[in-house]
């Protein structure tokens, strides 16, 4: 521990200040994820908690507005700022779930994919660009129209869409180390094929895939949001983010801005802290830039 | 040259014949679209009637090379919700989307551009790092709710501009433009704000690292060294060499302001293609989501194809191979 902080890595981290605003703002979201739920009074999902008569009360700050609903509330009284941790989670859940398939399926291909060569790497490698040259979210939509709403299929969509990225940069880096002495080495000693990738190449690939997979966090976060907001994401029972927003752009004519506004808010600093963290381990971890 | 378009053309047949393959597949395997066309007290006799009709009777492979035949003859089938050829659908509301795009990508690149020459020229200056910063911002923000809240303030709250629909049209040449009329105008002003901002973010970043790029080399010393003006150095000699990658992201950028398009529609009640797509899913309207998925396929090949040419065009040092 003690190196780590006299590391270069955390000497440029305590110097930059976009990368300090990142981490603290997905620390911020990290923790409202684990203890949100117990730092609200109310559980929005508890219809026994919920009262009728709190119904589209304006954020506090306002005339009518009440301390106990700092964010104000929606139309069956549900305060928006339990329902933004709450909805939180779910998102988050989504963006992390699916990021950790799309790498594990990803490194798979791809390493499989630069490894052996031939015609698995041409099959693998075909569908990843025919799969680029269309927008992620056209596909995910696409996808969610077939499969219908929920949690689980969402994640196979974001998997779907999000493992080619992977599989084109483990199959890039791979080329290049199989090319190298210590691969050649392994391959002489008589190490069979499996073990040379899981234990040589697979360490020797990793480094550029934590740049993507944190921006991708961010990127399927926002995917879901509008998969949810289009109607084609996340059931009504299990409100993300982009679901919150969606119900409350049906009230937003009438003026009540709050249940619509503040999920966005959320969504967009959990996303930018991301990106903001993903851009400086880019320039950190990328050695050309050094 | 001819080698290259031949061997283009025949990749570009096989992605879409793939398409074809995909689409129809997930199509096959969710729902029975049976239960889109006959009334709800349907007798088992009515629905194995509607099936053969629709030739559901027969097995996957030969629905398939039936489907394939109809897409070839340009066949699309009819939508089960407006009973009109789904291809008339689709093609009347494509202008109001390319319009929408056009516009979108004018808007982007009309900011992107000169911020993105300024960040990558002055990369410390403060103006540069706040340029950055909101371009990172523009990145993070979910589109629909920057939409949502320009509805808000300007339509709800100020009252400026309207929130929905395309308003007076002129037509021209048979088709109907809204950025003629001052109504139209201030109808596409918030959808196309609500569908740049992405790309312009992204192109102000490519810009910005192109220019970096660009401006540690000896051309641009040389440049500055026989006394052209800053303005000249930067737009004829960096930029002119700095937009390579932007022509790519740009290509690219087009696809998807086509697909941000869809929820850009349908918050604005823009009557485009993309707003169809969104309301034939919720029908569950077969016919018109194979179309434009297959339309909209054939679009990003083409863009694709096309943006490979171009850069031959501009980088001569690019050979096509």
């Amino acid at each position: 521990m003690a190196s780590f902080f006299a590391s270069e890595f955390f000497h440029n981290y305590k110097r930059s200040s976009s990368a300090i605003i990142g981490s603290a703002l997905m620390i911020s979201f990290a923790f409202a994820v684990l203890v949100g739920p117990f730092l609200v009074a109310q559980n929005p999902y508890d219809i026994a908690s919920l009262n009728l008569m709190d119904s589209y009360k304006p954020p506090m700050w306002l005339p009518g507005g009440e301390a106990q609903f700092p964010l104000g509330t929606d139309g069956q009284g549900r305060d928006v700022w339990a329902s933004i941790l709450y909805g939180a989670r779910i998102s988050l859940f989504i963006g992390v779930v699916a990021m950790v398939a799309s790498c594990f399926i990803g490194t798979v291909l791809g390493l499989i994919a630069g490894f052996y060569g031939g015609i698995v790497d041409s099959v693998i490698m075909r569908i990843a660009d025919i799969q680029l040259s269309f927008p992620s979210i056209l596909i995910a939509l696409f996808l969610m129209s077939a499969v219908g709403t929920g949690v689980d299929k969402v994640l196979i969509a974001l998997t779907a869409v999000g493992w080619v990225v992977y599989a084109r940069t483990v199959r890039g880096s791979t080329l290049s180390e199989i090319e190298k002495e210590y691969v050649q080495a392994a391959r002489v000693a008589g190490l069979p094929n499996h073990k040379i990738i899981r234990k040589h190449v697979l360490p020797n690939v990793l480094t550029p895939l934590i740049v993507i997979a944190t921006i991708q966090v961010g990127t399927f976060v926002l995917i879901e949001a509008s998969l949810s907001f289009l109607g084609v994401g996340v059931p009504i029972t299990q409100p993300s983010l982009g679901l919150l927003i969606k119900n409350g752009f049906d009230v937003l004519f009438s003026g009540l801005w709050w249940t619509s506004v503040f999920p966005g808010v959320a969504i967009m600093m959990l996303v930018f802290g991301i990106n903001l963290f993903g851009d400086f381990l880019r320039d950190e971890l990328n050695p050309r830039l050094k | 040259m001819f080698g290259y378009l031949l061997k283009r053309l025949i990749q570009m047949t096989l992605v879409l014949w793939v398409v074809s393959v995909i689409v129809f597949m997930m199509m096959s395997f969710t729902g029975d679209p049976v239960f889109m066309i006959v009334p709800i007290d349907a007798t088992e006799a009515e629905i194995a009637q509607a099936r053969r009709i629709l030739g559901l009777d027969q097995s996957l492979l030969v629905q398939y090379w039936k489907f394939l035949g109809s897409l070839l003859q340009g066949d699309f089938g009819q939508s089960y919700v407006f009973r009109q050829p789904a291809m008339t659908l689709i093609l009347e509301r494509m202008p109001a989307t390319v319009e929408l795009v056009l516009v979108a990508m004018v808007f982007a690149i009309a900011v992107a551009i000169p911020l993105g020459v300024y960040a990558g020229a002055n990369p410390q200056s403060r103006m540069s790092r706040l340029i950055m910063s909101g371009s990172l911002l523009g990145i993070s923000l979910p589109g629909f709710w920057v939409g949502m809240v320009l509805i808000y303030l300007f339509s709800v709250h100020w009252g400026i501009f309207p929130s929905s629909g395309r308003g007076d049209t002129a037509e021209v040449m048979g088709l109907r433009f809204s950025v003629l009329t001052w109504d139209g105008w201030t109808h596409i002003i918030l959808p196309a704000v609500t569908l740049s901002l992405g790309t312009m973010a992204i192109i102000l970043r490519i810009t910005r690292a192109g220019m970096m790029e660009v401006g540690r080399q000896d051309f641009m010393k040389f440049a500055r060294a026989k006394g052209a003006t800053k303005n000249d150095v930067l737009y004829k000699h960096g930029l002119k060499n700095a937009l390579i990658p932007v022509i790519t992201i740009f290509g690219l950028q087009i696809g998807d302001l086509i697909a941000f398009a869809t929820i850009t529609e349908t918050i604005f009640s823009w009557p485009g293609m993309g707003k169809l797509l969104i309301d034939s899913i919720y029908r569950a309207d077969r016919p018109v989501i194979v179309v434009y998925l297959m339309l909209v396929a054939l679009i990003f090949v083409v863009i694709n194809f096309l943006v490979d040419v171009i850069y031959t065009l501009i980088d001569p040092r690019i050979r096509l191979k």
